[in-house]
């Protein structure tokens, strides 16, 4: 099969030509905003080119609507699952296509079949609602073949896997290749590219840079057709960590219900992955005796699957959730009673794990999302007025300085790339100097430029005695950043790790709770150790 | 980048525009079908406008509808329906008219407690509906529907002669108020009448709600709640608190949207005093786009429609029926919410295309440079 496509003129994809052939994996890697997302939408209906073909099989098609695309066998597992949590994998599965097998004894043979055949052992009749991640997305490749799907299109599949959960997907893709199928596989991760892609597809810009093949090419050579220049590394040079503590927590406890939370519940994935292992009390408790101390010019780094309990610290510690039990002191004064805004104005920086959730107003212009979170503060206002002035021109200094891409601050935030859109958030929070920063994934989604310029900025506020606690998803990043280590799972800090040794499998297996304690590498002997002996990271 | 003001000044303007011409047609297609000359009647409700009473009149009329919507608008700024601004205008006007007819004041005291006494129970009866959301998470819409009922069935009760009620004829009033709370219009002749005092507080207020959103901290956080409640509460706002203020603000608003016409010409609440005035205000939020300027205008259209109709139902040599007027305002509120979420979302998409069709551009232009430089 051959899929050609040109557009020229358009925002996101001008002239892209990428073709995948039957029986391979065809990962296409690019910054965010590089265009990824747009051509996969196109090529599953869900954008129109203004210019351009596709063809299928060697035969044109234009699609109108996904269901057009499915029935060219083009199927699209997205990266937030689409899972009816209360209903039955096989529900799931028949849901919307009643018609193919019906819904009883035929699906389920279908599906018994699929998942034979292709190694995804998947059970039809459990409630999605138990399954883990992992197993979710298997539904989701389920879901798709089911379709009768020759295409597969994985969006960031491997973003909420740990690596033993990779390395299982990645086999399920070979088996796929393996029957003849074609996958196109979208990652940002360039190791995990080049270990199971057949083809690589390098999208900058817009448009196709070129094309390597894997057993030629390095992670860095890579990265480098994807930025077009030098590669940055998140190694920080020296430790800066000082002895001042900034921020205490003491046995933080939070349970799932009730609280002070507000809008929709916290996200329920992975939680058949968290299982019954700790169901103490009534309530279940998402964040359970949380202890911790992060000193001026220290990065803390917390790995963790998604869901056990990251988004209830954070919201612990910026004031949305209230602690249940425990307390949090900020620069030896205790703030747990302190509402959001008194934390934010005492030096509290907030880079949210949800920026359209938590960051921005996305119908906002730029320089009104640079007063969000900060309207009480200068250069945003004088006593109780808004300073309009001020404010703008700081925004045209925070674009300047952040290298946020964009014709003028009055744009609304929406009309800018996810990375655009974090570069401000982060020019924002750091433009307020703040002693304590929560880095909730604050490269999530941001181009290898900008994810440099991120890491430089952290590190320079770190070097002046920035505190700050760094969750995410990049392992590479956790490690190369922080200064210490932990690991959260199921609501508890597990294990600890000296970022200095540790590998992200070792991690790995400690954020799926096989492992706890101290990780292999780690020499310290003390559970608490880690902050003591955190100045062990200047023998780096 | 005043390509973009231009750009956001226009779709300002088109979702309104749209709107009326799409009701204009649709009341023409009604004309149409019931035999009708679908373009005469609004000849003659336009002719009305140069008579300088029906002028009045208008102007009289939409200073109350201005007062009604922005209390409507102001709970749309933060994704609050107050649909109860009629209950908490009309129990305003009885209680400043009871206040104003047993307390006797200097006029320089008289009116601002009148003013406040209307406030303060427009606030507290939309109040009942905040603390309700912010306590037990009733929705402010069913409760502030409820509550509209309830005001009638209470004014009723305060207005029995056993109360506070003043029988007139088959009227039942609150009483003539004290002449001090009497606020003068600016008289035009007797042929022509009179423009209420409070019109003038219309436009204050109108300002006041454009400066307090646009240009203070607690404007912002407001608007901010009502574009994303989840982003704002992690800026530090306090949800709750805010929900209750904006009700609060919106009913003491509320409150006074009755007393131009109380102060300034009946001086009583009686069973002719208007009745719907906080539904009406719906839609002229609506159509005003919640903005002080748009709100202006679209009252005085209303006020037209409301004042000009009449007309039609006199016209020679063929009279129309005045529901004709009616009708178009229903239109008008069906084709703004059409038309608003239309423009909407074709502004916010176009603007995404065009923002990246500019960098597109940008990063063309200077390519060669930014190969090397880029980082």
């Amino acid at each position: 099969m051959g899929i050609t496509k040109r557009f020229p003129g358009v925002v996101a994809n001008s002239d892209i030509r990428l073709s995948v052939r039957k029986g391979t994996v065809h990962a296409l890697v690019g910054e965010n905003g590089a265009g990824k997302s747009t051509l996969m939408k196109i090529l599953y209906g869900m954008q129109k080119p203004d210019e351009g073909t596709i063809a299928v099989d060697g035969e044109h098609v234009t699609f109108s609507s996904p269901a057009d695309a499915i029935a060219r066998g083009i199927g699209m597992v997205h990266q937030h699952f689409m899972l009816a949590d209360n209903l039955t994998v096989l529900e799931n599965v028949v849901l919307g296509s009643e018609k193919l097998h019906g819904i009883g004894g035929g699906a389920r043979k279908k599906i018994k079949e699929i998942s034979d055949r292709y190694g995804l052992n998947v059970r039809p009749d459990l409630l999605v609602e138990s399954l883990g991640v992992a197993e979710r997305q298997r539904v989701e490749i389920l879901k798709v073949l089911y379709r009768g799907a020759r295409t597969l299109i994985l969006d960031e599949p491997t973003a909420v896997l740990v690596p033993q959960e990779v390395d299982a997907l990645f086999s399920n893709l070979r088996e796929l290749k393996s029957e003849g199928l074609a996958v196109i596989f979208i990652s940002h991760k360039l190791g995990e590219v080049l270990s199971v892609a057949d083809e690589i597809t390098v999208i900058r810009r817009g448009t196709t840079v070129g094309t390597a093949v894997p057993s030629a090419t390095t992670p860095r050579q890579l990265a480098e057709m994807m930025v077009g220049s030098e590669l940055p590394t998140p190694e920080t040079a020296e430790s800066t960590v000082t002895d001042t503590p900034v921020i205490e927590v003491k046995g933080l406890t939070v349970y799932a219900s009730g609280g002070a939370s507000l809008g929709p519940a916290a996200e329920p994935t992975a939680g058949g992955l968290l299982g019954d292992a700790a169901i103490g009390g009534d309530a279940k408790r998402v964040l359970d005796d949380v202890t911790f101390t992060i000193h001026a010019g220290e990065v803390m780094g917390i790995a963790g699957v998604e869901g056990n309990g990251q988004t209830e610290l954070i919201d612990a510690l910026i004031g949305l959730k209230n602690a249940d039990s425990g307390t949090i002191a900020f620069l030896g004064e205790d703030i747990t009673p302190w509402a959001t805004r008194k934390r934010r104005e005492k030096g509290i920086g907030y880079i949210p794990e949800d920026r359209h959730r938590h960051g921005l107003l996305l119908e906002a212009p730029l320089w009104e999302n640079r007063i969000l979170g900060h309207v009480t503060e200068k250069p945003n206002s004088k006593g109780v007025w808004l300073d309009i002035k001020g404010a703008q021109a700081d925004t045209r200094r925070i674009v300047e300085e952040y290298d946020v891409r964009t014709p003028g601050i009055d744009v609304t935030a929406a009309s800018l790339s996810g990375g655009n859109q974090q570069k401000l958030i982060v020019g924002r929070e750091m433009s307020h100097t703040p002693k304590f920063l929560i880095a909730a994934h604050p490269t999530r989604g941001v181009d290898v430029g900008a994810q440099a310029a991120i890491w430089d900025h952290v590190r320079a506020a770190r070097r002046e005695g920035l505190a700050v606690l760094l969750i995410s998803a990049d392992l590479d990043e956790l490690i190369g950043l922080s200064d210490t280590l932990r690991v959260i799972y199921d609501g508890r800090l597990v294990a600890d790790a000296d970022p200095a040794t540790v590998t992200p499998e070792e991690l790995g297996s400690a954020m799926t709770g096989a492992a706890s304690g101290h990780l292999e590498h780690v020499e310290e002997s003390a559970e608490d150790g880690a902050d003591d002996t955190a100045p062990e990271d200047e023998a780096r | 980048m005043k390509k973009f003001d231009k750009e956001r000044v226009l779709l300002a303007v088109a979702g309104p525009v749209m709107a009326l011409v799409a009701a204009i047609l649709l009341t023409s297609v009604v004309l149409l079908a019931s035999g009708k000359n679908p373009i005469e009647p609004y000849n003659l409700m336009l002719q009305q406008i140069g008579y300088s009473d029906v002028q009045v009149l208008i102007i009289n009329q939409a200073s109350m509808y201005y007062i009604a919507a922005l209390a409507v608008a102001l709970g749309f700024r933060m994704n609050l329906f107050n649909i109860g601004v009629d209950g908490q205008y009309r129990l305003g006007a009885v209680m400043t008219a009871v206040v104003g007819a047993h307390v006797a004041l200097p006029a320089f005291l008289q009116v601002p407690l009148l003013l406040l006494v209307a406030i303060l129970t427009g606030a507290f009866w939309a109040g009942i509906a905040g603390v309700l959301k912010v306590t037990r998470g009733v929705s402010e819409v069913v409760a502030t529907i409820m509550l509209n009922a309830i005001a009638t069935s209470l004014i009723l009760y305060l207005t029995q002669t056993n109360t506070w009620g003043v029988q007139v004829g088959n009227n039942m009033t609150t009483g003539i108020m004290k002449k001090s709370g009497w606020i003068p219009g600016i008289d035009l002749g007797s042929d022509v009448g009179e423009i209420y005092g409070l019109v003038f507080l219309a436009a204050i207020m109108g300002v006041l709600y454009w400066l307090v959103l646009n240009r203070t901290r607690f404007g912002f956080d407001l608007r901010a709640t009502g574009e994303s409640e989840s982003a704002a509460a992690a800026s530090g706002v306090d949800a709750k608190r805010m929900t209750l203020t904006a009700m609060l603000i919106s009913g003491g608003v509320a409150g006074l949207a009755g007393l131009p016409l109380l102060l300034g010409d009946s001086h009583t609440y009686s069973l002719t005093f208007p009745e719907g005035l906080g539904f009406t205000a719906i839609g002229i939020a609506l159509l005003g786009r919640n903005n002080p300027g748009g709100i202006a205008l679209a009252a005085l259209l209303w006020a037209f429609l409301d004042k000009a109709s009449p007309a039609l139902d006199y016209a020679t040599p063929v009279a129309y029926q005045k529901e004709i007027a009616t009708i178009m305002q229903g239109l008008i509120v069906f084709a703004v919410v059409i038309s608003y979420e239309v423009v909407r979302t074709w502004g916010l998409r176009r603007q995404q295309s065009r923002v990246g069709a500019e960098l597109a551009a940008a990063a063309r232009n200077n390519s060669e440079k930014k190969e090397v430089a880029a980082r």
